[in-house]
C-alpha cells in the first residue's frame, strides 16, 4: 500500500525544485538574468513536458524520462580536478586547439590560458561575463533562445547559472579552433544545465568545436543552450561531437542570428548517446547571409536521436543548405524535423534541405518531417527525404569483385556517411572524424566511452 | 483567340452572381443541432435502428471533440446552431428553361464544353421529363442493373441493402475519426452508394451527375464504394462548372473498400464558390476521404483537381492492408485570391509488398495559401513497402504562400521511402520564350501551368481531363499581370 503515495507530476516537481532553490540559483547573478526565470517557468508550465502531443516533439516523447527523473541538480560550482590526461590521453600535435573545459555545466577557470588569445578576444565563464560584460550579454541573453517557444529552452532558462562566453571583436580572426569540452562526472545521477553565448563581431572568424563527454556511468540529463550572434561578414563554424554513454539524455539548443553577409557552418556528429535532441534555429537577419548545416547520427541499441532544425529566411538573397543523415542499427530510433520558412520579404532566397536515412534492422525506426513554409514567389526551395536500406545492386557489385559482404556493407555505409563528413572544413578534424566514423561503424568506438578524440589512437 | 480570352477574363473576373438564395420551403427543420434533430433526420429518412444508433454515437462523440487547429488555415468560427441540418432534396426548379439563366453562366459552361443537359442540371433548370427518359442516365441504369452493380443514393441503399451498409459503414472512416467526420456521421443527409459484385468490371465511369438525386445532396454528403473481389470501377465526383450551392459549410465523407484484386479509381474535380476577390464568402470544404485496400493486390487511386472553395481541408488517404496492394494519390490544388487549401494524403502501409505513389502539384496565386500535408507510415510488419512522393509548388505572385508538411515514419529496414519537394515560380525565360513565339504572357502562363499539372491531369478520365485543363487556365485568369 506504500505505492499509494500521491504521484507528483514532472512539471510540478520541476517547479518545486525551482521554488525551493530559487535563492541559490540566482545568487551572485544580475537581476535581469534572474528576472527571466519566472516567465520561463510560466511558459514551461504552460507548454509542459514535451510529448508526442507537442508538434515539435512528436517523435521524441520525453514524458517517461522526466516522470522518472529525480536527479541531483548542481546549483553550486561542481568543479573537480580534471585530469586532462584522462580526457586526452593522447597528444595529437597536429590537432592544436584552444581548450576550454566545462565540468558539469560549470566553467573551469584553470583550463584556459587567456594570454594565448588574440587581443580583444574574451573567453570566460558566462557567469562572470553577466557581471563584467553585462552590456554584451544582456543584449542577446534570452533574445535568441526564446523560452516561450520551446519547453526545453524554458527549463534551461529557469536554471541557467553558468557556461561559456566567447566574444570575438570586429576584424579579429582566430585561426586555431576553440574547443569546448563538456565533461560530466558525478557519483550520483545528475541534471546539468549549461548556457553559452558566442558573439562574433563584424568581419571576424572563428571555428568552434563542442565536445560532450561522460566520465562516469551515472545517468545524466544535460541541457545545453548556446546563443550565437554572428556579425556582418563574419565566418563562424560550429562543430559538435556527441559521444556520451547510453544512459545520458542530452538536449542541446543552438540559436543563431546572422547579420548581413555572414557565413555559418555547423556540423553535428552523434556517435553515442542515450536520448539526444538537438535543436538548431537560425534566423537569417541580414541580406546575403548563408548557412550550411549538416549532421550525422550513428545509432544502435535503444538510442534515440532527434535533430530539429528551423531556418528563418527574413531578408533577401540568403542561402541555406541542410544535409542530415542517420544510420540506424538494432532497435534505435531516429527523427528529423527540418523547417524552412521564407518570409514575404525574403526574395531571391535559395534554400535546400536533404535528409537521408538507412535502416539496418527491422527493429530500427526512422521518422522524418521536412517542412517548407514559403510566403514568397521569388525563391528556389527544395527538400528531399529518403528512408531505405543499403542498395542491393551496389552490394552485389562489390561482392562480385571479391569483397566480402560485411566489408562491402561497411564500405557502402561509410560512403553514405562521408558526404556529411566532407562538410567539415577543418582538415585535421575531418580526418579524425572520418576515422571515428569508420571505427564506429565497425563497432569499435563503443569500447571506449570517454573521449571521442581519444579513440583515434 | 483574343476575343475569347477577353471573354473568359470577364467571365471569371466578375463576381459570382448566383448568390445564395435559398428557396427551400418544404420539409426543413429548425436551425440548430441536438439529439432530437438527429432523431428527426433519421425518422424522416425512415432509417433502421442501427443507423440512428450510429448517428447518435457519432453526435455524442462530436460533442466531446474540438475543432482541429493544426492545419495551415485560418478558419472563422462556425456556429453550428445556426445551420439547418436537414432539408429534403427539393426537386423544385429554379428556372423554367435555359433562357432564363444568366447568359454569362451559360457562356462559361460552353467554354468548359458541358453538355446541354448538364448545363440545365447545374444551373437549376427543370429537366424535361421527355428529355430525361432518353437521357444517358436511363440507358445507363439498365446496363448497370444487368451486371448486378448497385449504384443508388445512400438513403436507398439504407432501405434496400441494409446488410451491406451495416457491414461497411464506418469501416474506412469510423464515426469518431475526426471532428468533421463525427459531425458528418451524425447528420449526413445523403450521398452515393456503389457496390460492384465479384469479378465485374464496371462498363462506364460512374458519375454523380447521372444519379437522379445528385442535385442538392446537401452539405453533409456521404459516399460509400465497395468493390468486391476482382472488380473494377471508376468513379467521378463533382464537376468543372461553377456549382450553385446554398450551403457554406460542407463536411463530406467518402469511404472506399477494395477487396481482393479489386481496383477503384476515384476522381474529383472541385470547383465550388471560392469567395470573391476580397476573400468574402465562399465554401468551407472539410472532407474526410479514405480508402482501404482490404484485399490482397487491391488498388485504390485518388485523383483530384481542386480549384474551388474558400477553405479546403481534405486528405484522401489509403490504408494498404492487403499484401501487394497499391495506392496512388494524384492532386492538383490551385488557389487564387484569398483561398486557402490544406490538402494531401496519408498512406498507411500495413500489408507486405505494398506500394504507394504520391504526386501533388500546388499552384498558388493572389493572396492565397496552399499547403501539402501528408503522412507515409510503414508499419514494422509491412516489409518491402515502397513509396515515392513528389510535391511541387508553383508560386505566382509574391503575396501567396506554398507550404509542404510531409511526415514520414518508417518501421522496418526492407522498405524504401522517398520524398521530394520543390518550390519555384515560372521563370521569366520561359515566358520570354513563349512571347517570342507570339504567345501572350497570359496564354503562356496557362500553358506552363497545364504542362506542370499534366502528370496529374493525365490520370483523370478523358472528358474530365479536357475540362480540368480549361478549368486551370480559367481559374488563374486575372492572377497574372
Amino acid at each position: 500500500m506504500a505505492e499509494l503515495l500521491e504521484k507528483i507530476s514532472a512539471v510540478d516537481r520541476i517547479s518545486n525544485i525551482f521554488d525551493a532553490n530559487q535563492t541559490m540559483v540566482g545568487e551572485g547573478l544580475p537581476a535581469w538574468v534572474n528576472q527571466a526565470r519566472t516567465p520561463a517557468l510560466q511558459a514551461f508550465q504552460k507548454m509542459g513536458i514535451p510529448s508526442f502531443r507537442t508538434e515539435n516533439y512528436k517523435y521524441s516523447d520525453l514524458t517517461r524520462l522526466f516522470e522518472n527523473e529525480n536527479f541531483r541538480r548542481s546549483f553550486k560550482p561542481d568543479l573537480f580536478d580534471v585530469d586532462l590526461a584522462e580526457v586526452f590521453s593522447c597528444d595529437v600535435p597536429e590537432f592544436d586547439t584552444h581548450l576550454i573545459l566545462v565540468a558539469n555545466g560549470w566553467y573551469d577557470e584553470k583550463s584556459t590560458n587567456s594570454e594565448l588569445f588574440p587581443k580583444g578576444v574574451i573567453i570566460k565563464s558566462l557567469r562572470k561575463a553577466m557581471l563584467e560584460n553585462a552590456d554584451l550579454v544582456e543584449a542577446y541573453y534570452g533574445k535568441l533562445a526564446k523560452s516561450n517557444e520551446d519547453p526545453l529552452t524554458a527549463i534551461n532558462t529557469i536554471f541557467a547559472q553558468d557556461g561559456v562566453f566567447i566574444y570575438i571583436p570586429d576584424n579579429v580572426q582566430i585561426t586555431k579552433p576553440l574547443q569546448i569540452i563538456n565533461i560530466l562526472r558525478s557519483e550520483d545521477d545528475l541534471f546539468v544545465t549549461q548556457r553559452n553565448m558566442i558573439i562574433a563581431g563584424k568581419n571576424s572568424q572563428a571555428k568552434i568545436m563542442l565536445c560532450d563527454h561522460t566520465l562516469t556511468s551515472q545517468q545524466f540529463i544535460n541541457s545545453n543552450i548556446t546563443e550565437v550572434k554572428i556579425g556582418e561578414d563574419a565566418v563562424v563554424d560550429i562543430y559538435s561531437i556527441q559521444n556520451q554513454h547510453n544512459k545520458t539524455a542530452s538536449f542541446s539548443g543552438i540559436y543563431v542570428s546572422q547579420d548581413k553577409g555572414s557565413t555559418l557552418s555547423t556540423n553535428a556528429m552523434t556517435l553515442h548517446g542515450g536520448i539526444i535532441r538537438n535543436n538548431l534555429k537560425i534566423s537569417l537577419d541580414g541580406e546575403h547571409a548563408s548557412a550550411s548545416i549538416s549532421g550525422l547520427a550513428l545509432t544502435d541499441k535503444n538510442q534515440h536521436v532527434d535533430n530539429y532544425t528551423s531556418i528563418e529566411h527574413l531578408k533577401p538573397n540568403c542561402v541555406s543548405n541542410q544535409l542530415y543523415k542517420n544510420i540506424l542499427d538494432d532497435s534505435s530510433t531516429g527523427a528529423f524535423t527540418g523547417r524552412i520558412h521564407v518570409s514575404p520579404y525574403a526574395t531571391k532566397t535559395a534554400a535546400y534541405q536533404r535528409n537521408n536515412n538507412v535502416l539496418l534492422t527491422d527493429a530500427a525506426k526512422m521518422n522524418t518531417k521536412p517542412q517548407l513554409v514559403i510566403d514568397n514567389d521569388d525563391v528556389k526551395c527544395s527538400h528531399g527525404a529518403t528512408v531505405g536500406r543499403i542498395n542491393d545492386e551496389a552490394l552485389f557489385y562489390l561482392q562480385a569483385r571479391g569483397i566480402n559482404e560485411k566489408e562491402a556493407r561497411l564500405m557502402l555505409m561509410f560512403a553514405f556517411a562521408h558526404e556529411v563528413l566532407a562538410e567539415v572544413k577543418i582538415d585535421k578534424l575531418r580526418d579524425v572524424i572520418d576515422e571515428l566514423v569508420n571505427k564506429r561503424l565497425r563497432g569499435e568506438v563503443s569500447l571506449c566511452h570517454s573521449c571521442a578524440l581519444d579513440c583515434i589512437r | 483567340m483574343e476575343d475569347q480570352n477577353k471573354l473568359l477574363k470577364e467571365v471569371t473576373k466578375r463576381d459570382y452572381r448566383f448568390g445564395f438564395v435559398s428557396d427551400i420551403e418544404t420539409d426543413t427543420i429548425v436551425k440548430g443541432l441536438n439529439e432530437d434533430v438527429i432523431r428527426i433526420i433519421s425518422a424522416k429518412k425512415e432509417e433502421p435502428e442501427f443507423m440512428l444508433e450510429f448517428r447518435l454515437k457519432a453526435y455524442r462523440r462530436w460533442l466531446t471533440m474540438k475543432m482541429p487547429e493544426w492545419a495551415q488555415l485560418k478558419i472563422p468560427v462556425i456556429d453550428y446552431q445556426d445551420i439547418i441540418f436537414y432539408a429534403a432534396p427539393t426537386q423544385q426548379a429554379k428556372y423554367e428553361s435555359l433562357n432564363e439563366v444568366d447568359p454569362e453562366l451559360l457562356r462559361t459552361f460552353e467554354k468548359l464544353g458541358i453538355p446541354l443537359e448538364e448545363q440545365k442540371m447545374l444551373s437549376g433548370v427543370a429537366v424535361d421529363a421527355v428529355i430525361d427518359s432518353v437521357s444517358v442516365k436511363t440507358t445507363f441504369k439498365e446496363t448497370l442493373a444487368e451486371r448486378g452493380i448497385i449504384f443508388c443514393s445512400f438513403s436507398d441503399a439504407v432501405k434496400h441493402h441494409p446488410d451491406l451498409i451495416q457491414k461497411y459503414l464506418g469501416m474506412a472512416v469510423p464515426y469518431n475519426d475526426n471532428y468533421f467526420a463525427a459531425l458528418n456521421s451524425a447528420v449526413f443527409s445523403d450521398g452515393s452508394f456503389v457496390y460492384i459484385p465479384k469479378g465485374t468490371r464496371c462498363p462506364m465511369e460512374l458519375s454523380t451527375y447521372f444519379r437522379i438525386n445528385a442535385k442538392n445532396t446537401g452539405q453533409f454528403e456521404r459516399t460509400l464504394i465497395i468493390a468486391d473481389d476482382d472488380s473494377y470501377v471508376s468513379y467521378l465526383e463533382g464537376c468543372t462548372a461553377p456549382m450553385r450551392d446554398e450551403n457554406q459549410l460542407h463536411a463530406a465523407i467518402v469511404e472506399i473498400i477494395a477487396l481482393d484484386r479489386a481496383e477503384v479509381k476515384y476522381s474529383t474535380v472541385q470547383n465550388w464558390y471560392p469567395g470573391d476577390k476580397n476573400g468574402k464568402g465562399g465554401i468551407f470544404n472539410f472532407v474526410t476521404k479514405r480508402g482501404i485496400c482490404k484485399g490482397e493486390s487491391s488498388k485504390i487511386l485518388w485523383n483530384q483537381v481542386e480549384t474551388g472553395s474558400a477553405i479546403t481541408w481534405k486528405y484522401p488517404s489509403c490504408i494498404l492492408m492487403g499484401d501487394n496492394s497499391i495506392a496512388e494519390f494524384n492532386s492538383v490544388a490551385l488557389t487564387n485570391n484569398f483561398q486557402q487549401a490544406d490538402t494531401g494524403t496519408k498512406m498507411i502501409h500495413i500489408g507486405k509488398n505494398t506500394k504507394s505513389t504520391i504526386v501533388s502539384k500546388g499552384i498558388s496565386a493572389g493572396h492565397s495559401s496552399n499547403s501539402y500535408r501528408g503522412l507515409v507510415r510503414v508499419a514494422p510488419k509491412a516489409i518491402n513497402a515502397r513509396n515515392y512522393s513528389q510535391c511541387d509548388s508553383l508560386l505566382l505572385g509574391d503575396t501567396c504562400g506554398a507550404h509542404t508538411f510531409p511526415y514520414i515514419e518508417v518501421g522496418n529496414s526492407s522498405s524504401i521511402i522517398e520524398h521530394e519537394a520543390t518550390t519555384s515560380k515560372i521563370g521569366e525565360d520561359q515566358i520570354f520564350y513563349c512571347n517570342q513565339r507570339g504567345i501572350s504572357s497570359e496564354d503562356a502562363i496557362g500553358m506552363i501551368v497545364n504542362g506542370y499539372a499534366r502528370e496529374v491531369i493525365n490520370k483523370l478520365p478523358m472528358e474530365f481531363a479536357v475540362e480540368a485543363q480549361k478549368l486551370l487556365s480559367i481559374s488563374l485568369e486575372g492572377s497574372v499581370g
